[in-house]
């Protein structure tokens, strides 16, 4: 066993950490989340400090690192709240290329994300699929040598910024069946394609966007037709292994900033500190961040093993981190008093992200379901 | 012993339905408390109550309350519960209210009481300071006699909706020398008065419900004085019990409960069906019910209680931390029933908002987060259970 990280994963944390602390501090970040561009400059910066070419092979411009530089990576962007596409684009959109991509395909596009030129979003879910993967009614019809897209996608996290699109779509079979589900890369500028973007409650940005009569070459599939499934899987697994990451960095802020906030507001003649009740309390916040910490380590470190152990270890993590960040973010707001409420402290936004977070690619029942589904742990013996 | 109604209370919920159905504002309905409320809005109501005579019913009939049994009481706000109607704000009607017609002299409630009843008065709450929350005595909001005035100076905050007040309630500290809580008095301070500046907070929702209020020499005649000088902390006690008990909302966890119902019945749960026949979700939703009427039966018999002549005591402390807890689940869980339909806020693209998702999908989160606050308002829940371990078990 090593539980180590390499010295060019503690080279990105250190590099990443240091750059929030001087460029996106809250007040940068607020002043960010304000503007319509200065997205663009961080963007340009993680081109630089390495972090979207971490993960990618290295014939296709990346570092060839893997999930665990991902999840290095996400954590900090957790701690300093940072909300841009990153895992939009690195984990899914450059994962479903890594895996199915054609070699012409990863030579176009992932070389591109490794720059900075390219900013992916998966347009997922629907407006009634809830989380359910298999439930697709947006359509891809064959037509000649490619196809037409057809439908719409709900809440897609990145695509105001990003330039392609990640789409399932149905090219056969019925709204729920789990085959006859296939991906395509689409440019977001494509004739058909449009979109209403707006903010999320915790600064990041979303659209619902509209295919109407989208006309696609076959070269915009993504590996096979009507099989993308399992893939689609794999790279939400991936996605939230690292958003699972990202919330350990969330609740890692808070557990710190309660402390300290509890050290330093007095009533009754003493910190708020001393009152045993709230230092149980903290003690219990910071239990909830190492036990998350580990789930989120252990779903990493288990993507790669084989599909059922895979979905198992991250679906475990989602259920717990759900809900221990649910309780680390009620307890920070709660300890913090009426400031917990206020838009002017940091914890209601570290508060607002993990709940997020809970909400994207299933919440706790969706994957306690699932883990229970795939046999939990006991069938695994 | 016996829950059911009696013909004539059976025959009285059919009389306050029927003036309700009647005389509820039609633009009002279906809106939705915190979606940002015009103050004519949140007036609205009150003052077609005010007409009736029964904008206060808890109220003893002498200063204008209604006279009506617990019993009734009970049915009233259940009523209006299930009519979803924007009640009275509680700080003229359920908090000075009672302290003017219970502290002050015939003169002051002779000229405060009408407008708290017609609701012509819109009134805050001025006592925590950003240094005095939990600690509420500890206040520092300094008032210096001069002749027939005060001088009062200080910062108060938190102060709900203070941005539309019209006449605040301030506890100010009279006497710096004496024990703490025996130099404070009890100011009413009409809130255009020089030196009086209200700024609004923002908070983590995106809303302003909330302000600081800034106090700079303002003059406050003696005569706004409620009870004696440096006698002010028993009228804050006095509210503050007053204040705990309405802070249960059952009636209105009931009505979000069938709201909550009605959203997963609309909802597709994760297999496919309706979240309403979602196994996990629907034992979440039987707890949630099941504690609701734990407490609401434990609200009956404090009422009964105080029916029977013995004011609300430290067992309101038990109502506030059980009802917020119940608030607070009730919002966590309408939360999850929204699923992805929770992330989108379009509120912050200002004039050009449009619905995203279904039209029950955009508060669910803002007001998640912003109903954080029940369990610290009101004096928080850990303070409530520190009241209980004193005054109850006497630990
Ligand atoms: C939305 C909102 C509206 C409000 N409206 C009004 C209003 O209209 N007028 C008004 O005057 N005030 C209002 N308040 C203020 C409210 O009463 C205070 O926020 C509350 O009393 C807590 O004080 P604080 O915020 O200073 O927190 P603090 O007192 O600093 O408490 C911080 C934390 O420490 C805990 N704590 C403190 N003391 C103890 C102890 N002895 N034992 C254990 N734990 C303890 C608290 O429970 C809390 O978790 C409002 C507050 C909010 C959030």
């Amino acid at each position: 066993m090593n539980f180590d990280y390499t010295e060019e994963q503690n080279a990105i944390r250190d590099s990443l950490s240091k750059w929030a602390a001087q460029q996106y501090d809250f007040d940068k970040r607020r002043a960010a989340l304000a503007s319509e561009d200065a997205w663009k400059q961080n963007w340009a910066t993680f081109a630089e400090l390495g972090l979207l070419a971490a993960p990618l092979p290295e014939e296709f411009g990346g570092l060839g690192g893997g999930a665990i530089d991902v999840s290095v990576v996400a954590e900090e962007f957790g701690k300093a709240l940072i909300v841009e596409p990153y895992i939009p684009t690195v984990v899914l959109g450059a994962g479903a290329l890594k895996y199915a991509g054609s070699a012409a395909q990863k030579d176009e596009h992932l070389n591109a994300i490794a720059g900075g030129e390219r900013i992916i979003a998966f347009a997922q879910a629907e407006p009634k699929s809830r989380w359910a993967l298999n439930d697709v009614s947006t359509t891809a019809k064959k037509d000649g040598a490619g196809y037409v897209l057809n439908g719409q996608k709900a809440v897609v996290l990145g695509a105001p910024q990003a330039d392609h699109l990640l789409v399932s779509a149905r090219t056969a079979g019925g709204q729920r069946d789990a085959k006859g589900i296939s991906l395509f890369l689409v440019a977001k500028n494509a004739k058909g394609v449009s979109t209403r973007d707006y903010p999320t409650i915790d600064g990041t940005r979303a659209s619902e966007v509209y295919f109407e009569n989208v006309s696609v070459g076959a070269d915009a599939l993504v590996g096979g037709a009507d099989g993308a499934l399992p893939l689609i899987e794999r790279i939400v697994d991936e996605a939230n292994a690292a958003y699972c990451s990202e919330a350990v960095g969330c609740m890692r802020m808070m557990t710190d900033l309660t402390r300290e906030y509890a050290k330093t507001r007095k009533q009754f003649g003493r910190a708020i500190a001393e009152f045993q009740v709230l230092q149980h309390r903290m003690v219990d916040m910071f239990m909830a961040s190492e036990e998350s910490y580990s789930m989120a380590l252990r779903a990493t470190i288990k993507l790669g093993e084989s599909e059922q152990e895979r979905a198992k270890a991250v679906s475990a993590a989602k259920v717990s981190i759900g809900k221990l960040s649910r309780f680390v973010g009620q307890a920070a707001v709660q300890i913090h008093g009426g400031m917990g409420v206020t838009d002017e402290m940091r914890v209601g936004h570290y508060f607002k992200r993990v709940t997020m977070i809970d909400a994207t690619f299933g919440n706790v029942d969706y994957h306690l379901r699932r883990y229970i589904a795939l046999g939990g742990e006991a069938r695994a013996a | 012993m016996d829950l059911n109604f009696s013909p004539e209370e059976i025959a009285f919920r059919d009389e306050v339905r029927a003036f309700i159905e009647q005389n509820y504002p039609k633009h009002l309905k279906g809106k939705v408390l915190r979606e940002d409320l015009s103050k004519e809005d949140f007036l609205a109501w009150h003052k077609i109550l005010g007409k009736k005579g029964w904008s206060a019913p808890a109220w003893p009939k002498e200063y204008g309350g209604t006279g009506w049994t617990a019993t009734q009481r009970y049915i009233w706000l259940e009523e209006n519960a299930r009519a979803e109607t924007i009640p009275p704000l509680p700080f003229g009607v359920s908090m000075v209210g009672p302290v003017i017609y219970t502290f002050g002299t015939p003169e002051q409630k002779q000229r405060f009481l009408p407008g708290i009843l017609s609701g012509e008065v819109w009134w805050c709450q001025g006592y925590s300071e950003p240094g005095a929350g939990s600690d509420l005595a500890s206040l520092k909001t300094r008032a210096v006699r001069e002749g027939d005035h005060y001088i009062v100076n200080g910062q108060k905050t938190w102060t709900t909706l203070g941005q539309h007040a019209d006449w605040g309630f301030f506890l100010c500290r009279t006497d710096p020398n004496a024990k703490q809580q025996e130099g404070i008095s009890f100011l009413l301070i009409d809130m255009k008065s020089p030196g009086v500046t209200v700024r609004p907070i923002k908070l983590l929702d995106g809303g302003y419900e909330v302000n600081d209020v800034f106090l700079d020499n303002v003059k406050v005649p003696v005569d706004q004085r409620i009870y004696e000088e440096n006698k002010g902390w028993t009228c804050a006690k006095f509210l503050l019990a007053h204040e705990r008990a309405g802070i249960a909302g059952v009636a209105r966890s009931k009505r979000n409960v069938e709201r909550l119902k009605a959203i997963a019945k609309a909802e597709t749960g994760d297999d496919g069906k309706p979240l309403i026949e979602d196994d996990l979700f629907q034992r979440k939703l039987g707890e949630l019910e099941i504690d609701l009427a734990s407490l609401e039966m434990t609200e009956l018999r404090v009422l009964a209680r105080e029916q029977a002549g013995k004011g609300p005591g430290p067992e309101s402390s038990l109502l506030k931390v059980k009802g917020t807890e119940i608030q607070q689940r009730l919002t966590e869980l309408t939360l999850e029933a929204v699923g992805n339909y929770a992330q989108p806020f379009p509120r912050g693209l200002g004039s050009n908002e449009f619905a995203v998702g279904p039209d029950y999908a955009g508060a669910a989160a803002p007001v998640y987060f912003n109903w954080r606050k029940a369990s610290i308002y009101g004096g928080s829940n850990e303070i409530q259970r520190n009241i209980i371990a004193k005054m109850v078990l006497g630990l």
